[in-house]
C-alpha cells in the first residue's frame, strides 16, 4: 500500500505556502481593500496571499498524486544550535556586553560541528572578541559595550 | 565619440586613489570569501554590505561589484586546487581544472582561469558601455504598466531558471513579494504585517533576509557534510600556458565569452547557466572532446570565460532598467536605494560619474585580479584549509554584529535567526531561496507600479495588454512559462539541472 503523502517535500512546502497565504488574507482584512482604480493597502497583499494559498493547495494535492523523494537528513542539532545561539547573541549583547555575547555565540554554534574541540574554539572566541571590540566598538563606533548594562557598562 | 567621452569619465572616476583602494578592497575580500567553500557571492555581499554603507555611493558600488567578480574568481581557485567549488558557477571548473592540477598543471590551470576571465571581462565591459545607453533610452519610454510587466517577466524568468520544482519557485517569488510589503504602506501610511513591532515599520531589511537565508541557512547545510576530506594538490610549478595550450584555448574563449555574455543578460541566470552551457558546448564541438573530464584546458577556459562574461553582463538590466537579474544584483539595487539612488534608466543621465565609474572599475578590478591573484595563490590555499568549526562561528559573529549595526537594533538579529531557520527548512523542501530574494526586492516597486498603472487606466486591467511594450513583456513571460511546462522541455530542463547537481 502506498502512503497517502507520496511527496513529502511538495506536501510540507504546500502546507507552509497555504498557511502563510491564508494568514496574509486574514490579517489584511483590517487594512482596507480600496478599488482597482484606488488600491487600498490590502489590495496587493490580498491578491498575492490568495495566489500563494492557491499554489500551496496545488502543491498539497500534487503530493498525494505524484511520488517524490524523501526530505533527507534534517540537521536538527545544527539548525537548533545555530538559531538559538544567534538569538542568545541578540538577548545578551546589550545586557551582558559584546564579549560574553560573542563567547556564547561562538562556543554554542561551534558545538554543532562534529569536529568541535573546546580548546581552539575558546581561542577563536577570545580572538574574535578582541577584534570586534577594537574594530567595531573603538574603530567604527557601534553603540555596544564590552561589558553591558548588567555590569554597569 | 560619445563612447570615448563616457569611458573617459568612467576612468576619471574609477582611477581616483580612494576608488582604486575600494576596488582593490572589494576584489580582495571577494576572492577571500569566494575561496571559502559554501559561501557564494550572494552571502559574501550580504555579509560585507554593512561595511559599504558609510562610503560614498560610487565607492560603495565599486567595492560591491569587486566583491562579486572577486568571489567568482576565488571560487575557481578552489575548484582547481582541491576539487571544491567555492561557489556554484565554478562547479564545472572542477571537472577539468582539478584533473589538470593532478597532472601537475595546477599553475597553468590557475593562470588560464585568470587570463580568460580578464579577456571576457574586457570584452563585456565594452559591451556594457555600448549597449547600456540605448537600453536606458528605451527604458525612459516605459510607463508604469510597462514596468510592472517587465518585473513580471523578470520574476517569471527567475522562476523558469530556478532549480527544482517550478511550483515551489513560484511560491517562493510570491512569498518574497509579500515579505517585501511588510512595513508602512507609502500611500495610506498604514503599518502592514508589522505585529506592532516598531522595528518593522520601515520594513524588513533586505540584508537581514539575505544574511539569514544565504548565510545562516548555508552554514547549517554545510554542517551536514563536514566529513568530506579535502585533498590538496600541492605542487604549482609553471604558470604560463604553452604555445599548444594557447592554440587550443582561443576558440573556446571566444565561444565561452559570447555564450556567457548572452546568457548573463537573461533575468534569473547570472553566471551559473553560462558556465554550464559553455562547457557542454565545448564538449560537443571540440576535436579533443575525448579529453574532457581528464584535464582538457578547454574545459577550464570555456566555463571560466563564460562565468565572468555572464557576471558582467548581468549588470546591464540592473544598471539600465533597475531590474535585478539575480540575487546579487538584487542586493546591489538594495544598496543603491540605501544610498538614496533610485535604480532605473535615469541613473545614467543623472549620475553619469557613478554609472561609468562602476563600469570602468570592473575592468580595472579584473586587471587587479589578474596581477595580484597569481602570486597570492599560496595564501588562498591556506585559507581553504582552515577547519570549518573555526570558520563558521566567526562568520556568524560578523553576520550578527553586521546586522545589528544596520539600525542598531537586536530585532534584526532575531529576524536573521528566523530567516536562517526558514532558509534551511526551504532548502530541505527543495525551495530555492534565490527567487524569494528577487521578489522581496521587487515587491514594493511592483505594488507601486501596479497602483499607478491602474490609476491612470481608471482601474482597467486591459492596460497591460493594450500597451505594446507591456504586452510584449507579458507574451515573452507567457511563452517562457509554456515552454518550461511543455513535457519535452521540462524533461530537458531536469537533465540540465541533474548535471549541475
Amino acid at each position: 500500500m502506498t502512503p497517502l503523502i507520496r511527496n513529502p517535500k511538495d506536501f510540507w512546502a504546500g502546507v507552509i505556502y497555504t498557511a502563510i497565504g491564508l494568514a496574509v488574507i486574514i490579517i489584511g482584512k483590517d487594512y482596507g481593500m480600496g478599488s482597482a482604480t484606488k488600491m487600498g493597502p490590502a489590495y496587493f497583499p490580498t491578491v498575492l496571499g490568495a495566489l500563494l494559498a492557491l499554489i500551496g493547495a496545488v502543491s498539497v494535492v500534487r503530493s498525494f498524486l505524484r511520488p517524490g523523494g524523501p526530505i533527507g537528513v534534517f540537521a536538527y542539532k545544527g539548525i537548533v544550535l545555530v538559531t538559538v545561539a544567534t538569538v542568545l547573541f541578540g538577548l545578551l549583547v546589550r545586557g551582558a556586553g559584546i564579549v560574553i555575547a560573542i563567547f556564547v555565540l561562538v562556543l554554542m554554534s561551534a558545538y554543532a560541528s562534529v569536529k568541535f574541540r573546546w580548546g581552539p574554539s575558546i581561542v577563536l572566541a577570545f580572538g574574535l572578541a578582541v577584534f570586534c571590540v577594537l574594530v567595531f566598538i573603538k574603530g567604527l563606533g557601534i553603540p555596544l559595550s564590552m561589558l553591558g548594562s548588567w555590569f554597569g557598562g | 565619440m560619445e563612447l570615448i567621452h563616457n569611458l573617459g569619465l568612467g576612468f576619471a572616476t574609477a582611477l581616483t586613489l580612494t576608488n582604486l583602494l575600494y576596488c582593490f578592497a572589494g576584489v580582495f575580500l571577494g576572492t577571500l570569501i569566494g575561496v571559502l567553500p559554501g559561501l557564494g557571492p550572494t552571502a559574501t555581499i550580504a555579509i560585507l554590505l554593512p561595511v559599504t554603507f558609510t562610503l560614498p555611493p560610487v565607492s560603495a558600488l565599486i567595492m560591491l561589484a569587486g566583491i562579486y567578480y572577486g568571489s567568482q574568481y576565488g571560487g575557481s581557485t578552489t575548484s582547481i586546487l582541491i576539487n571544491v567549488p567555492g561557489e556554484a558557477a565554478s562547479v564545472v571548473t572542477t571537472l577539468d581544472g582539478y584533473q589538470m592540477a593532478r597532472q601537475g598543471r595546477a599553475g597553468v590551470a590557475l593562470a588560464t582561469a585568470a587570463i580568460v576571465s580578464f579577456f571576457a571581462g574586457t570584452v563585456t565591459t565594452l559591451l556594457l558601455a555600448l549597449f547600456s545607453p540605448p537600453l536606458a533610452e528605451l527604458a525612459l519610454k516605459f510607463g508604469p504598466a510597462d514596468y510592472f510587466s517587465l518585473m513580471v517577466l523578470g520574476l517569471v524568468a527567475s522562476v523558469v531558471l530556478a532549480h527544482g520544482s517550478l511550483l515551489h519557485a513560484i511560491g517562493m517569488v510570491i512569498l518574497g513579494l509579500l515579505l517585501g510589503l511588510v512595513g508602512t504602506d507609502v500611500n495610506s501610511g498604514m503599518a502592514r504585517f508589522t505585529f506592532d513591532v516598531p522595528a518593522l515599520f520601515d520594513g524588513i531589511g533586505f540584508v537581514v533576509v539575505a544574511m539569514g537565508m544565504f548565510g545562516l541557512g548555508e552554514i547549517v547545510r554545510n554542517l551536514e557534510n563536514e566529513n568530506i576530506p579535502l585533498e590538496m594538490v600541492a605542487t604549482i610549478s609553471s604558470l604560463m600556458p604553452t604555445k599548444e595550450d594557447w592554440k587550443r584555448m582561443i576558440a573556446p574563449i571566444l565561444r565561452g565569452t559570447a555564450l556567457g555574455a548572452a546568457v548573463g543578460i537573461l533575468p534569473g541566470s547570472g553566471s551559473i547557466m553560462g558556465s554550464f552551457a559553455a562547457y557542454s558546448l565545448e564538449k560537443k564541438v571540440s576535436k579533443y572532446s575525448a579529453e574532457f573530464g581528464k584535464g582538457a584546458i578547454e574545459g577550464v577556459a570555456a566555463p571560466e570565460s563564460a562565468n565572468n562574461a555572464g557576471a558582467q553582463t548581468s549588470f546591464i538590466p540592473m544598471l539600465t532598467l533597475g531590474i535585478p537579474s539575480n540575487p546579487v544584483m538584487a542586493l546591489m539595487i538594495g544598496a543603491m536605494i540605501i544610498h538614496g539612488i533610485q535604480p532605473g534608466p535615469l541613473v545614467m543621465t543623472e549620475q553619469p560619474a557613478l554609472f561609468w565609474g562602476v563600469i570602468v572599475s570592473m575592468w580595472i578590478g579584473n586587471m587587479m585580479l589578474l596581477v595580484l591573484n597569481l602570486p597570492m595563490i599560496g595564501l588562498w590555499v591556506r585559507i581553504v584549509m582552515v577547519p570549518y568549526p573555526l570558520l563558521f562561528p566567526a562568520i556568524l559573529v560578523f553576520c550578527a554584529i553586521g546586522v545589528f549595526s544596520l539600525n542598531n537594533t537586536v530585532v534584526d538579529v532575531y529576524l536573521m535567526a528566523l530567516f536562517g531557520l526558514l532558509g534551511y527548512i526551504f532548502i530541505k523542501l527543495d525551495c530555492e531561496p534565490a527567487p524569494l530574494l528577487l521578489g522581496f526586492i521587487l515587491g514594493p516597486m511592483m505594488e507601486e507600479y501596479l497602483r499607478r498603472a491602474l490609476l491612470i487606466s481608471h482601474g482597467n486591467p486591459m492596460v497591460f495588454v493594450t500597451r505594446p511594450i507591456s504586452a510584449t513583456m507579458l507574451v515573452i513571460a507567457a511563452v517562457a512559462l509554456v515552454l518550461v511546462l511543455a513535457p519535452t522541455i521540462s524533461k530537458k530542463r531536469a537533465e540540465v539541472f541533474q548535471e549541475e547537481a
